[in-house]
Parts: structure tokens; sequence; C-alpha cells
């Protein structure tokens, strides 16, 4: 960045050496041979110390260059926080997504072969009606039909009972959508937050970045926790201090007094 | 019963909706956040409120914080339906004066019993 002073040194430094070595000729010719030495040692140690100088210049620039990447430490906090938290909160989506694809394929494996035999018994019944509607069942015909409707009845009774748990069980298995909908916008914020800080970062590459004050830090926390955070999520930040459940809900009011 | 359910994902306003009428509650409304929620219940006579926490603009925790400094509203029993999950969280809406708190993801038990639970307590309290 100071390459123009380095650069005015430099020629200034060479102005110098040229002066000495006209010196020394001159020394050289009147035999003086002492003042001689002594520039020969002169115009080595300026050669040494413009050496040093460039060293030295170029040692800083690399340590403020590392401590720029090591002082951002929103940009730290995303790469060995933010960032696996991510990873993490999308395995949860993945498994919640699974887990309600499956209890609705359950419900629906489980409720379909149901239906289907309910419909195809309510039609050999129905055959069976109309020819008693219609008069052509034997006394022993119509005692059998009778046994087979009560007993169609039951299973009807329970069959339907079992459709609507299982149809709700389907409804229940929905939720995933919200859940997962929270944990997703996060990660889009996240997503967000470090595409902006790797813009910052190569506008101004190089330039030591400021240290996020502490208690900026923790007013944003409080105001996350505010606004709220979405389901905890197992392995990620944030997932101390939460209950396991409802039944840890239920302690942890009854123990307010609730 | 007029119950006011209020969350931002429309998927589990329905979920609530479908469970509540199964539990009998036919007189249901809707609103996707606290902002929207909190003029339905001024001028609406609803009787209870379900809530979310984590909403965009007006937080459940605001709308139950907005209910309860509300002379009109400020007896309304609510109900938060809330993945939220951290101690502290409960605790503070212990203390805003919430009537329940229901940690996502739920089951139809659970909502019937906490609902029951709510209005046994009202009842008895008068």
């Amino acid at each position: 960045m100071d390459t123009p002073g380095v650069e005015e040194k430099a020629a200034e430094l060479k102005a110098q050496q040229l002066e000495k070595a006209r010196q020394l000729v001159s020394h050289i010719e009147a035999g003086d041979e002492e003042s001689a030495a002594r520039l020969i040692e002169e115009l080595g140690r300026m050669h040494e110390s413009l050496l040093f100088q460039e060293l030295g210049k170029l040692t800083r620039d690399l340590h403020e260059a590392l401590n720029a990447f090591r002082l951002d430490s929103r940009l730290s906090e995303l790469t060995q926080t933010d960032i696996p938290d991510a990873k993490e909160r999308l395995n949860y989506v993945v498994s919640l997504t699974e887990d309600a694809a499956h209890r609705t394929l359950n419900a629906v494996e489980a409720s379909l072969p149901m239906s289907e035999q309910l419909s195809s018994r309510a039609g050999d019944l129905a055959q069976s009606w109309q020819r008693f509607r219609a008069r052509e069942l034997s006394a022993e015909e119509f005692r059998q039909l009778s046994g087979e409707l009560g007993e169609f009845l039951a299973v009807v009774h329970g069959d339907a009972e079992a459709i609507r748990r299982n149809l709700s069980d389907v409804l229940m298995a929905q939720d995933f959508q919200d859940l997962t909908g929270q944990v997703i916008r996060r990660v889009i914020n996240l997503v967000q937050d470090v595409e902006q800080n790797l813009v910052g970062l190569v506008r101004i590459s190089g330039e030591r970045l400021s240290t996020p004050d502490q208690k900026k830090m923790q007013e944003k926390r409080a105001e996350d926790q505010n606004k709220g955070m979405g389901p905890a999520v197992p392995g990620t930040a944030g997932a101390s201090d939460v209950v396991s459940g409802q039944d840890d809900v239920d302690d942890l009011l009854s123990s307010l007094g609730f | 019963m007029k119950i006011l359910i209020v969350d931002d994902f429309s998927t589990m306003r329905r979920i609530i909706k479908n469970l509540l009428r199964d539990l009998g509650f036919n007189n249901t409304s809707e609103a996707d956040d606290g902002s929207t929620a909190l003029p339905m219940l001024q001028n609406g006579n609803f009787d209870f409120l379900i809530t979310d926490w984590n909403m965009p603009n007006m937080p459940g925790i605001d709308l139950l914080k907005a209910v309860r400094a509300d002379d009109k509203l400020k007896t309304m029993p609510v109900l938060l339906v809330t993945a939220e999950a951290k101690r502290e969280q409960i605790v503070e809406a212990a203390q805003a004066g919430v009537n329940g708190y229901i940690i996502k993801p739920f089951t139809a038990e659970t909502l019937r019993e906490k609902i029951e639970k709510i209005f046994e307590r009202i009842n008895a309290g008068g």
C-alpha cells in the first residue's frame, strides 16, 4: 500500500549509493585507503538495511492480513458454529420430512385395504339386499343375509373408526411443514449473512476488521429470543437449556405454580 | 366458544383447526401474525386465543403481553403452541401470564388435555 513511499526511498537510497560510490572512486584515486574502506562498509550496510526494510514491511502486511481474518469474529463464528449448525438444521429437516412421509404412507397403507374391503363387501351385500327387495330370497337365504349384515355393520363401525384415526394421523404428520419451514428460514438468513460477510471481506480485503462488541452480540441474542428461534435442533448452538418435550414443559410450569 | 388461531404457517393453522373441530369447537378464526391478530381480538368477541411464538412481525410472546395489557382482553385464556423450547422462554411466557404451553411437535391428545385443563381451572377459579 505504501509502495510509492518505498519507491521514493529506494530512489533516494540509490542516489546516496551513487554519491558514495563516486566518493569511493575519488578516495581510491587519491590513495586514501582508510576512507575508501569506511565507504565500502557503509555501502554494504545501506544495501542490507534496504533489504531488511522490505522484508519487515512484507512481514507486517502478512501479520495484519492474518489478524484481519482472525479478528473478524462474525466470520469465524459463521464458520465455526453457524455453518456446522446449518448442516445439523438441514439434517433435521431431512429427518422430519422423512418421518412425516413415513407416517403418512403408513396411515394410507393401513387405510386403503380397509376401504377396499368395505367397498367390495358392501357391493356384495347390496346385491343380496336387492334380491331380498325383489322377494327372490328364500327364508334360509334371508337368515344368512341378516347375519352377514349384522357382521358387516360391526366391521364398518370398527374400520371407519380406524380410518378416522389414520386420517387424523395424516393430519398431524403435516406439522413438519411448519417446523421445517422455521428451520429453513433460519438457514436462509444464515446464507444471506455469509454472503454479506464475504462481500464485506472482499471489499475491505486486507484492512483490519473490527471486533463486534460483546454487548451488541448479547442484545442480538435477546432480540432473537424474543422473536422466537424456531424448533430446537439437537446438536446445534442454542440447543442447550431447552426442554426435552411436553412433560418437561409441564414440570417446569408446575414448578412455577401452574 | 369463539377461538382465534394465530400461526404464520397455514398448515399448522389447518391442523389446529381440524383438531379443535374434532374436540367440538367449530367456531374458529385464523390470523397469520400477532400484528393482525391483535385488532381481530379487540374487535371480535373471542373467548380463547391459541398462538404460535415465532412469527415475522409480532411474535406470540408480544401478543400475549399486549392481550394482558388490554383492559378488555386481559382475562382471555391464552395457549401458546410453539417450537420454542428454551426454559427461559417458558418461564418468560409463564410470567407474562400464559395459561398453557404446548411444545411442537405435539399430539391431538396433548392439545385436548391442555384445553380441558385451562377451562377446568377457569371454571374452578370463577
